[in-house]
């Protein structure tokens, strides 16, 4: 016989989202109960690794350089996505992130200046000081003090949904299976992206070699069971936000620190010492999220970025030391790759290089001629030892598919028919918004407003 | 000799830090971090006395335990600290106290009160001990004058002289000219820093002490120990100037700058180290360095009962206690100045140093940025 409890609203997932739905549900007066898969030391969800969230605001404040209209979020929104996004519902969270920059601080979360080496963000992404873990921390805090009850290790395995209606979840509370019941449920668990036998379906055995960017807790679990109950789906099954890791990084929650920025600043090659794509083709940002998939069509998943001693300085250091070598000979040796392929690719590319003023804040005339691939921008040659080698990997930053949900956040389900009490915020409901790409800080802008449009409305019908 | 293991972890979270930034809104050591891409002995000693130990960047730390970073700088920081106090003090011979710095302060400080009151019981006896003695000149006949004034000015004057070297070795580790010290932009920067407690601030957030949640209490009884330890300094300076120069022998009375000053700096002490006592008694383990906590508590222990005595032999300095209570204050005053520059006080010159040093250097940022 399990145990059996019940609340007004259920919140499945202790990230940014759930935070935000169970402080806006608890506020608006309902009990609330939220149950995270974590335990408490791993709480929050890949929010725990986020450091900034996009904002729309008419003017410059205290820790914004500038203004960030609609239009020009609109128009940022649509360059990443091509257009795959709900036009109604982005505009609408674009509208409600203008209250993020007063709701957030009301809830313990704190800001600061954008950070060194993020300049570009400081028009128009708010940074929280300490980062995302410490948001987490100060929504935990207020969830607390406003009596929201959370059970940490708490996982859920099965929705029971009746007519487009949530009846009770089944979950697994370290060990011990318990049921509960609520009036409306709001599901805030992320993707899918750690479910690496999901990520098999259609990426087959390469999804082995990729590392995790965030927490192992996003199985996707909650999205397979929306999806089974009639769920319409949203966004492309096989999509995933992949970057280029540093092939070292732990397989899971590595964070930020496993990025590498390397690439436009000397040249990529898979195993076998090929170079497989234009190294300097766009910005590092812009460009970010294509190296992982790049890589992850490489024969074992791995590719090595090469540089040498003029290069170092001109991008974040890694967290790893890189490979170093006196001579392109050396450092192949150590990187175990072939010395005379790595010194024949390295002196083509020397060769193709064509004089021009190097610039890495623009897309410069530094290009290669008759290389191929070319690279297009800041190709210089690799001529100044030593020379400095890492390994990459693919790195999965989130996955696509989602729930398709109304601007009340209420979750669709079959025939179209809104669920009567079923409610998605963050990652499991992105898609509608962020079809495709990447917008730094956006992920934490959807989490947020769907996370206080999910409490509001859970609330609301819990008191109806 | 810092131990290469401890340099080795030192450059493993220092290049983890470099490359997540997080934390850069808290306090000096991100942006000092920052400007460096290898954390050698130099660097690490600099960045640790930067650390105002606060414990934000600990509890906002996405790689702190159980993950497998095992990031915790505040801890890492507090063992450096006290391998600097420890190597950089004078003579080599010395720099054991700081290994068991509360039973070295305790029994540095026992000792001092043994001493004195043998003296004073072989020299005066009983009658003169345990008499009541009033008017101008009343401690001197328990304690004569030159006994009361001279072995005080020598062990302070020695302290200062440790602390100067320690304080000249961090510099010249640390790779700092000494005509760099002569800037009075970074000198006043450093200072309003050092005075204000900048960095016990969190970026505004406050320290996550003793425990995660925010609070402002350790930076005020931080104040209270700091301005109430000046305080006293003037009283005692006010004191040596009646004296020396307009002839007035103590007690002072009541309302006079000697005891006006001494008191409200004495019951600022009590106050302050009682209330980081509690605080430290309180606070979470897991980013504390254990010797580091011995030397600070052994620090403020010492700092209390010097007060508390002191505010005693005020309020008794006209009963039969009066002699007691002015041994046991001698003692506990010779014992804090003997220890001086073994212990937390050193904390002082070599915060100051690099809070001098970071000024230095992010002047030279922003000169070099403009």
């Amino acid at each position: 016989m399990r145990e059996k409890f019940s609340v007004d609203v259920l919140v499945i997932g202790g990230g940014n989202a759930g935070l935000c739905a169970a402080i806006t549900a608890r506020r608006a007066g309902a009990r609330v109960l939220l149950l995270e898969s974590a335990t408490k030391d791993f709480r929050g969800g890949n929010s725990r690794h986020t450091r900034n969230v996009r904002a729309m605001h008419k003017a410059a404040t205290a820790y914004l350089t500038g203004p960030y209209g609609e239009e020009e979020f609109w128009d940022d929104l649509m360059q990443v996505t091509g257009g795959e996004t709900n036009e109604h519902l982005a505009r609408l969270t674009i509208r409600a992130s203008e209250e993020l920059g007063e709701w957030m601080p009301a809830n313990g979360v704190r800001w600061q200046g954008s950070l060194r080496g993020t300049l570009h963000l400081g028009r128009t992404n708010l940074f929280m000081l300490g980062g995302g873990k410490a948001m987490v921390n100060a929504y935990y805090d207020a969830a607390s003090k406003l009596g929201v009850e959370v059970a940490y290790q708490s996982e859920v395995r099965e929705l029971k949904i009746d007519n487009n209606e949530f009846l009770s979840a089944e979950a697994l509370c370290s060990g011990t299976a318990r049921e509960f019941n609520a009036k409306a449920v709001v599901v805030a668990s992320g993707g899918f992206e750690a479910n690496i036998p999901w990520l098999k379906e259609y990426w087959g055995e390469a999804a082995d070699n990729f590392i995790i960017r965030g927490t192992k807790h996003n199985q996707g679990q909650m999205l397979k069971e929306l999806l089974r109950h009639g769920a319409k789906p949203v966004g492309n099954p096989r999509g995933c936000h992949a970057v280029a890791l540093d092939a070292r990084a732990p397989k899971f929650d590595g964070g930020i620190v496993t990025r590498l920025d390397s690439v436009p600043f000397g040249i990529v090659v898979n195993k076998e010492v090929k170079r497989f794509y234009d190294d300097g083709e766009d910005f590092w940002p812009k460009r970010y999220a294509i190296w992982g998939g790049l890589i992850a069509q490489q024969p074992d998943q791995i590719a090595y970025s090469v540089v040498d001693a003029k290069a170092l300085p001109l991008f974040m250091p890694s967290v790893f030391p890189p490979v170093k070598g006196g001579s392109i000979a050396e450092l192949a040796t150590n990187m175990g790759l072939s010395p005379p392929a790595l010194v024949a690719v390295v002196d083509e590319f020397n060769r193709a290089v064509r004089p021009g003023a190097f610039d890495p804040g623009s897309l410069d005339s530094c290009r290669t001629e008759g290389l191929h691939p070319p690279k297009s921008h800041w190709a210089k040659a690799i001529d100044t030892p030593p020379y400095y080698g890492y390994p990459l990997r693919p790195g999965i930053t989130f996955t696509y598919l989602g729930v398709t949900v109304d601007e009340q956040a209420r979750v669709i389900m079959q025939g179209d028919r809104p669920a009567k009490n079923i409610f998605a915020a963050g990652e499991v409901m992105a898609g509608n918004i962020l079809g495709k790409g990447y917008l730094g800080g956006f992920g934490l802008t959807i989490g947020s407003v769907f996370g206080r449009i999910a409490g509001r409305e859970a609330a609301r019908y819990v008191a109806s | 000799m810092l131990p290469p293991e401890l340099l080795k972890e030192g450059e493993r979270q220092m290049t983890i830090c470099n490359a997540c930034r997080y934390c850069e809104g808290y306090c000096a050591v991100f942006p000092a971090l920052e400007l460096r891409r290898n954390f050698t002995k130099a660097d690490l000693t600099y960045l640790a006395n930067l650390c105002f130990d606060c414990r934000d960047c600990y509890y906002a730390c996405q790689y702190a335990p159980p993950h497998e970073f095992a990031m915790n700088v505040p801890k890492l920081m507090a063992q450096l600290r006290t391998e600097t106090y420890r190597e950089f003090s004078w003579p080599g011979i010395f720099s054991g106290l700081f290994r068991s710095n509360a039973l070295a302060v305790s029994l540095v400080t026992l000792s001092s009160l043994a001493v004195i009151l043998l003296l004073v019981w072989l020299m005066k006896g009983p009658n003169v001990l345990f008499g009541i003695h009033l008017g101008e000149g009343a401690f001197y006949r328990v304690v004569p004058f030159v006994a009361m004034t001279v072995p005080p000015l020598i062990i302070a004057l020695y302290g200062l002289a440790v602390l100067l070297v320690g304080g000249l070795r961090f510099w010249r580790e640390t790779q700092g000219q000494l005509s760099e010290m002569i800037s009075l932009g970074a000198l006043w920067s450093a200072t309003k820093d050092a005075f204000g407690l900048t960095y016990m601030k969190g970026g505004g957030a406050g320290c996550n002490y003793p425990d995660a949640a925010f609070a402002e209490s350790r930076r005020w009884f931080h104040h209270l120990v700091f301005y109430g330890f000046l305080l006293d300094f003037a009283s005692t300076s006010v004191a040596a100037f009646y004296d020396h120069f307009l002839g007035w022998q103590a007690p002072y009375p009541f309302l006079s700058w000697p005891v006006v000053l001494g008191t409200i700096g004495g019951i600022g002490l009590l106050i302050g180290t009682s209330g980081l006592l509690v605080l430290k008694w309180q606070s979470e383990r897991a980013p504390a360095e254990a010797k580091m906590l011995s030397m600070d508590v052994a620090f403020l222990v010492l700092l209390f009962f010097t007060s508390l005595t002191g505010l005693l032999l005020l309020a008794f300095r006209d009963t039969a206690a009066m002699g007691m209570l002015l041994v046991v204050h001698l003692g506990m005053v010779a014992g804090l100045f003997l220890t001086i520059p073994y212990g937390k006080f050193a904390h002082v010159v070599y915060r100051y140093a690099a809070l001098v040093r970071y000024a230095i250097e992010q002047r030279r940022v922003h000169a070099g940025s403009q």
